[in-house]
């Protein structure tokens, strides 16, 4: 019968303490788990709250385009193309080692990068940006692009994203004013300049994009948005529009740049020009030849066209020789000596000196470079026929007195003129410190001597200037005495071109040089490119336009070729423009300078169905 | 008189007198807040789970919670000490039907439990619990004189251990806990030597080491990886926080960004899916998300208004064998509200243990809510005896 055993008391005392024990515990449980509750939700509730928020939003950047580069009347010289990119988002990768490598091998194979690098490049993107889909390649083909799309489940986080890149359409047309851009370096990131600059941000590295970076840089949008466990975008919570940058308004006139390098072309393929609005320093046209697409920069450039483009062998068509030249100047220099002697009152206009073919000082004969001698003349036709005795005896006289130096660096030669273009090399005046410093540290092998400064004052030897040095020294005396600070950058304006802010220039150096001074100068210079017997004067025979204008023959010495000067000042009598032209080895300055100038001239002025004469061999 | 009460129909259908309440009015109300609670829940958590049909979950959860009303209403009419007899019987069925699973059952997310029977998925394992209580007090009850031997402890844990054995290789690990819970917890209440339970303590805790330590470095693997992780993440939920972590993570992360009153339709942690399993395992982290502090404390309490309930009801049964069926009970529901809740809230493992009458499934709720009518059928008949007795 089992119901015995069934059969007991209701409540012994045992199961009492039993059930007591059960509650208990219950007891103890909930306590924990309250407690548990009050410190999670009350307690810690804001940190759990703002995790919670961290979870579903998203902050994306829209990039934003920078703003456009046009000429004086508006033509785009820089805008900007959208190009693919192929991002990685690393969470998205498989988490297998194995598995994860084989994306980066196809992947690798499919951009032709190897798959290290792009690992490596990702990393490194990652710790500036963590959440961030980092970029494996800028600018990517349709078709692999497509190949990508098609195989979504080959190339686990990879994703295609728009990206602006810089576009040039006049490829190798002011190639050398534009500069370049490129991702912000660490150090720049601490620089005042770049506030408001982002790790992983795109900000011009050189030329203009840098000279203008903050007005060119947009400012990037953001849209924050929401999204679920799967990283699905929900909708969008905040949007931040990206503004495109300011439009940047150049002083350079599309067309006579495009001549100016075309003329250059046309030479011994290596040289520079610059075309300067004399009154206020605009820079109408820069160019240096041999040029380069700058559109090579606006991906990131490989390694081997980097190496091309700076070859020396090649010409190195990085270097801009309008600012970077460096160069003897040839008797384009004989304005610097004559203003130099007439300021320092070493001769008047009217002094007349014999020129006999040479001058021998010290024992040692300088010679015209035509060999012949002009006689007896003042400063007017010395520059027009370019009497080198003339200047060597001026030379000769200053020596000792630094005053040829001294000017030279008033007129901006030896120094930087303070273009809005970085970059810009001072170049050399020589002076006895200069050499006897050398001499000392026995890099010379001679101290300081008076040929030096005959040298000097017809621009051999040492000196080294270059075209935009020559055309600011020109203006100086076509201006009535300002050292203009040549300017590119005219005007910051919105994209329909209002103008937003005027890009003054920077107040200029005024220098006294009496006005009967520049006068005899200007006028020795009209003569040479009109008078008869002017070193010029063949080639701007017929040119509606009346030139003053001074040709340059450098010699380079160890059997190279002269370079060839030419530097125009137009319209005589009261130039607006100044153009100074130099090839590398184009021997005598009426030869290619001066015919290149003229070219230069005909598009600046208008004159239509010019043809450029050659001169002769005169210096 | 004594020794007929309770046992026979005749007695049970007297005719009752009037302004006595035949079910435990407490126990019913924390079971209908309960499952209220869980529907409104599941409606909120629920409305972007399944495209098109946003009240999918809440329609079921609503049909489970009805038939298991009706169910627990039959049960507490039931004379359930006949279920003595059928011990044998239950628990071979439970046996047969666990082991059906793996014949029949489909597959979910890597683990086979349940049997489609069209009308709903059946979980043997859930329904297991159930039979296994009544198995387990009734062969208990057989051996209440012997219950200081060894031996019937022995065979009481082993009669427990073989369906754990067969759940923890569906694998369904919680379950498993649930019925070793509920046999410890029979034992107890039948009054089983406090040593045993010493002794089981050691061997249990010799186990659990052999298990998570000794095998794995021996190069047998008891227990699959994925199961040792989870077992492990909380302890260290930040160390994996994309892996075994997560689960922890996203859960104390909407809890806690419930606060004091509950973010409502804010509670994006639920409705971005952040939160996994937030209809079935985590369902007490969208009430903590949703509701706060507030809220979460409302269910705690409905639970502790249960098991006081169910505690009250084992002190009052008219009979070992009911005084076991509510300690089963009672036992089954305390675990499982403590251990899936203590996972919610980072204290306990992850092991995938409903909460019971709150997770979305019609077999956990079900099985809770004919748990719940046994236990009416034990007070109802407590009532009754007493009142003869003319207490």
């Amino acid at each position: 019968m089992y119901l015995d055993s069934d059969r007991r008391p209701t409540l012994t005392p045992k199961l009492a303490l039993r059930i007591a024990v059960l509650g208990g515990i219950a007891l103890v449980a909930f306590g924990v788990v309250f407690f548990r509750l009050w410190y999670l939700q009350v307690l810690s509730g804001d940190r759990y709250r703002a995790e919670a928020r961290n979870n579903q939003q998203r902050e994306i950047k829209v990039e934003a385009p920078r703003g456009e580069v046009v000429d004086r009347d508006g033509r785009v010289l820089v805008d900007n193309r959208t190009g693919l990119a192929v991002k990685l988002t690393p969470d998205k990768l498989p988490r297998d080692p194995h598995q994860r490598n084989e994306v980066y091998r196809r992947l690798g194979r499919l951009l032709r990068m190897r798959p290290h690098r792009i690992e490596r490049a990702v990393a490194k993107q990652l710790k500036a940006l963590p959440f961030s889909a980092a970029t494996v390649k800028q600018d990517v083909s349709g078709p692999v692009v497509a190949y990508i799309l098609e195989r979504q489940e080959d190339f686990p986080g990879v994703t295609v994203e728009r990206v602006f890149l810089r576009q040039y359409p006049h490829h190798t047309i002011g190639a050398h004013l534009f500069g370049t851009v490129g991702e912000v370096t660490k150090e720049q990131l601490k620089d005042e300049r770049y506030r408001g600059v982002n790790l992983g941000d795109r900000v011009g590295q050189s030329g203009i994009e840098y000279q203008y970076d903050r007005f060119l840089r947009g400012r990037d949008g953001a849209s924050k948005v929401q999204v679920d466990a799967l990283g699905r975008l929900k909708r969008e919570l905040t949007v931040v529009q990206p503004r495109q940058g300011s439009q940047l308004r150049l002083s350079i006139d599309l067309d006579v740049q495009k001549t100016g390098q075309a003329a250059l072309a046309g030479g011994t393929g290596r040289g520079a020009f610059v075309v300067m609005n004399v009154r206020n320093g605009e820079v109408v046209a820069l160019g240096s030849q041999p040029s380069f697409d700058p559109n090579v920069f606006s991906k990131v450039i490989r390694a081997s066209d980097y190496r091309r483009l700076s070859d020396p062998n090649n010409g190195a068509p990085l270097t801009n020789r309008a600012t970077q030249g460096g160069y003897p100047t040839g008797s384009t220099f004989k304005l610097i000596t004559a203003t130099a002697g007439l300021a320092s009152n070493v001769f008047t206009p009217d002094t007349v000196l014999f020129d006999g073919g040479s001058l021998t000082v010290g024992g040692v004969t300088f010679k015209n470079a035509g060999g012949g001698g002009n006689g007896a003349l003042a400063l007017r036709r010395a520059l027009t026929v370019s009497s080198d005795v003339f200047f060597y005896q001026l030379g000769r006289d200053m020596n000792g007195t630094l005053n040829l130096q001294r000017w030279a660096q008033r007129l901006s030669l030896g120094r930087r003129t303070g273009i809005d273009l970085p970059g810009e090399l001072p170049g050399l005046i020589p002076s006895p410190q200069w050499r006897n410093r050398l001499f000392k540290k026995h890099l010379t092998d001679r101290p300081w001597s008076v040929g030096d400064n005959i040298n000097l004052s017809v621009g051999q030897g040492d000196v080294q200037a270059d075209p935009l040095q020559m055309a600011v020294a020109y203006a100086t005396i076509a201006n009535g005495g300002n050292v203009l600070a040549p300017r590119i950058g005219m005007r910051i304006e919105d994209s329909a071109g209002r103008a937003i802010q005027e890009l003054d220039a920077p107040p200029t150096r005024h220098l006294n040089i009496r006005p009967e001074f520049r006068q005899a100068i200007l006028e020795g210079l009209r003569g040479a490119a009109s008078a008869p017997g002017g070193t010029s004067a063949k080639v701007f025979s017929g040119f509606p336009i009346p030139v003053a204008g001074k040709t340059g023959t450098a010699e380079k010495g160890a059997g190279r070729p002269d370079q060839s000067w030419y530097v125009a000042l137009a319209p005589f009598p009261s130039p607006k423009y100044v153009v100074a032209v130099t090839d590398e080895a184009g021997g005598f300055g009426a030869d290619t300078a001066a015919p290149m100038a003229r070219t230069i001239l005909a598009k600046l002025f208008g004159v239509r169905g010019d043809k450029a004469k050659k001169g002769g061999p005169s210096d | 008189m004594q020794s007929t009460l309770g046992t026979t129909v005749k007695d049970f259908r007297e005719p009752k007198p009037r302004g006595v309440l035949w079910f435990d009015p407490l126990l019913l109300l924390a079971a209908l807040g309960l499952i209220g609670f869980s529907v409104i829940v599941l409606s909120s958590a629920t409305a972007d789970d399944i495209p098109g049909d946003k009240l999918y979950y809440v329609y079921r959860q609503g049909a489970y919670g009805l038939i298991g009303i009706a169910l627990m209403m039959a049960l507490s009419r039931f004379d359930y000490s006949r279920a003595r007899e059928w011990k044998a019987g239950l628990y071979v069925a439970m046996i047969a039907a666990i082991t059906l699973t793996f014949a029949l059952g489909f597959s979910a997310r890597g683990s086979k439990r349940a049997i489609n029977l069209g009308f709903i998925n059946l979980q043997p394992s859930e329904l297991g619990k159930l039979l296994l209580i009544v198995a387990l007090a009734g062969f208990v009850v057989d051996r209440v004189r012997r219950l200081n031997e060894l031996e019937t402890t022995s065979r009481i844990l082993l009669l427990a251990l073989i369906p754990a054995m067969l759940v923890v290789a569906q694998p369904d690990l919680g379950s498993g806990m649930v019925y070793l819970a509920i046999a410890v917890a029979v034992l107890f209440v039948a009054g089983t030597k406090w040593t045993h339970f010493a002794a089981l303590g050691v061997l249990a805790t010799g186990a659990i080491l052999l298990v998570m330590v000794a095998a794995p470095q021996a190069g047998l693997h008891v227990l699959k990886q994925y199961q040792v992780d989870r077992l492990t993440a909380f302890m260290h939920p930040t160390d994996n926080p994309r892996e075994q972590g997560y689960q922890i993570n996203q859960s104390l992360t909407a809890i806690g960004s419930g606060g004091k009153s509950g973010r409502g339709d804010q509670a994006t942690q639920t409705k971005l899916n952040f939160l996994p399993e937030h209809h079935t395992d985590f369902i007490f982290s969208v009430v903590g998300e949703e509701y706060g502090f507030v809220g979460a404390a409302l269910v705690l309490s409905l639970f502790a208004l249960m098991i006081w309930r169910a505690l009250r009801i084992l002190t009052m049964s008219k009979n070992l064998f009911g005084a076991l069926l509510a300690g089963g009970v009672t036992a089954m529901l305390m675990f499982q509200v403590f251990v899936n809740v203590g996972m919610t809230i980072g204290i306990m493992p992850i092991t995938g243990v409903p909460l019971p009458l709150m997770s979305y499934g019609g077999s956990s709720v079900l099985v809770t809510f004919m748990a719940l009518g046994l236990l009416q059928a034990i007070y109802a008949q407590a009532r009754q005896t007493a009142r003869a007795k003319g207490l």
